[in-house]
């Protein structure tokens, strides 16, 4: 049976109080950071907590610090001589940003996954088991095994299954950029960061990658970048809006497309912003 | 209109989209309430000429209804609108399903003009009278604060509709009596009980457009909602 309080006549539902997740339910919990080039300053004291097993979507005008921020969740920016970070990201209750931590484990448990696929010129075999080989697994029949289990959960197997050892290269750009995913999913990141993953794909491929996403998030905290708001709000549980810089917005994504709290927010997502 | 901001938009066609609705809704609430500001003449007047008029003119309703409702698919199709602009749509096509059904009970009102009363019992019909100009001005005042998306006023008209239904019950025990004191004119009675109906049912439909005007403005459902809670939206 269906019991209706006056509430949830107005609330969306799963509506989650972003502001006080329960620490346990918290995947990455981002305090005070701000990030400079040089003297301009990119990120301005942004706070958030990402919660474990959602997507979050980052969405903004070009410029806004998008895609610093997220570069930020893997300590991308440390290679860029110029820049500089201040405040935390808590992954799992650890700061990344902290003296200890060592940058290479850090990435590998929080995968990324670029605008246009990068697939290495190897097979596909050999792409999807790079990672995990440099993480020391020899054991052949392990390899296999995840392969066949990374592409079936970037969906990619069925088409790939018998031409494992063909050319990575040879495949559209939908299917390299699954591999892609694949390859990041194959040494079980706890994070997987997307960066605008279908800007350079065309409208089917796209709706494979997000019916992906929405699978992934079963077993990973995914975040992603979009241009492309209608993505973020089919795809993601949360969403924020940036601008300049800042966070402007933080909600559940149902709130923050049909009733967006700031003026900022409403001009951008109904074509106003400029 | 320009409460509303909607020549804000990057794309000014999306700007003439959202204006060109608007305007055909305006057009829409205006011919309703010509439609039952007429039915009530004619039935108060009983001006048979004026009643046929109202009925002839429905389908002007009907085909403004059938209009916007294709407007409004088209631009969510190709504008997927979200956020102030997905709520105004939203509520334009509830309001215009609301208009919709408002011409309609015009068209029932109209009809009662058209039967045969004699002179005796035409003072029945003057009885509709008060109701019918009461329901006539919630109506203007709710396309008034549909027109400006005024959501003031909107609430502060949205209780109206209580007056009514009291006025409504008010006239149903004045006309039950009447029907016991005198059981042969009951044929016409039921008539005039019937129009009495349908201006209760357009008082409640106009409280709907007030609705709206607060879901647009406010974002929040409010049909089920006290008037207090209402307020401290």
């Amino acid at each position: 049976m269906i019991t209706v309080t006056p509430n949830a006549l107005s609330d969306s539902p799963n509506k989650m109080d972003l502001t006080n997740i329960p620490p346990e339910q918290i995947a990455l919990d981002i305090k005070g950071l701000n990030l400079y080039y040089a003297d301009k300053q990119a990120l301005h004291d942004i706070t958030m907590s990402i919660p474990k097993g959602q997507v979050t979507a980052f969405i903004g005008p070009s410029g806004c610090g998008k895609s610093t921020l997220l570069r930020c969740i893997n300590r991308m920016n440390d290679l860029v001589d110029i820049c500089k970070v201040t405040g935390e990201i808590n992954l799992h209750g650890e700061n990344i940003y902290g003296s200890q931590i060592d940058v290479a484990a850090l990435r590998r448990k929080v995968g990324m996954v670029f605008q246009r696929p990068n697939p290495f010129p190897k097979s596909i075999y050999e792409n999807v088991v790079y990672g995990v080989r440099i993480a020391g697994e020899k054991n052949r029949r392990n390899l296999d095994d995840i392969v066949e289990k990374s592409l079936r959960s970037a969906a990619l197997w069925n088409e790939v299954k018998d031409r494992l050892h063909e050319s990575a290269l040879g495949l559209s750009g939908g299917q390299q950029q699954r591999l892609v995913i694949a390859r990041a999913i194959a040494i079980e990141p706890e994070v997987l960061l997307l960066d605008e993953p279908t800007s350079a794909l065309d409208p089917i491929s796209t709706l494979t990658i997000e019916e992906l996403i929405n699978d992934l998030k079963k077993q990973f905290t995914v975040v992603i970048v979009t241009h492309n708001m209608q993505q973020a709000a089919r795809v993601s549980d949360q969403t924020a809006f940036m601008y300049m810089g800042e966070l402007i917005e933080y909600s559940d994504t149902n709130t923050l497309f049909t009733t967006p709290l700031k003026k900022k927010t409403e001009d951008y997502i109904t074509g106003r912003y400029g | 209109m320009n409460s509303l901001n909607l020549g804000r938009h990057i794309s000014g066609q999306f700007n003439e989209d959202l204006e060109r609705v608007l305007n055909l809704v305006m057009q829409m609430g205006g011919l309703v309430e010509k439609q039952l500001s007429d039915a009530l003449t004619a039935v108060v007047e009983s001006d048979q000429e004026m009643a046929k008029a109202v009925l002839s003119n429905d389908y002007q309703i009907n085909a403004l209804e059938v209009n916007i409702d294709d407007e409004c698919t088209r631009i969510i199709a190709k504008r997927q609108p979200a956020a102030g602009d997905l709520r105004l749509i939203m509520a334009i096509v509830k309001t215009i399903a609301d208009l919709e059904r408002i011409g309609d009970e015009a068209e029932k009102i109209a009809r009662v003009a058209l039967e045969d009363f004699s002179s005796r019992q035409k003072d029945l019909l003057t009885n509709l009278d008060n109701l019918g100009r009461r329901v006539l001005e919630f109506l203007q005042l709710s396309l008034d604060a549909f027109a400006r998306m005024d959501v003031e006023t909107a609430i502060k008209i949205h209780s109206s509709d209580e007056k009514i239904d009291r006025e409504y019950e008010a006239l149903m025990r004045q006309l039950m009596t009447y029907m016991m004191e005198d059981p042969r004119s009951i044929p016409q009675i039921m008539s005039v009980i019937w129009s009495a109906r349908a201006l209760e049912r357009i008082g409640d439909r106009s409280q709907n457009i007030c609705e709206y005007v607060i879901y647009f403005v406010k974002g929040k459902v409010v049909r089920h909602m006290t008037l207090e809670d209402m307020k401290n939206l």
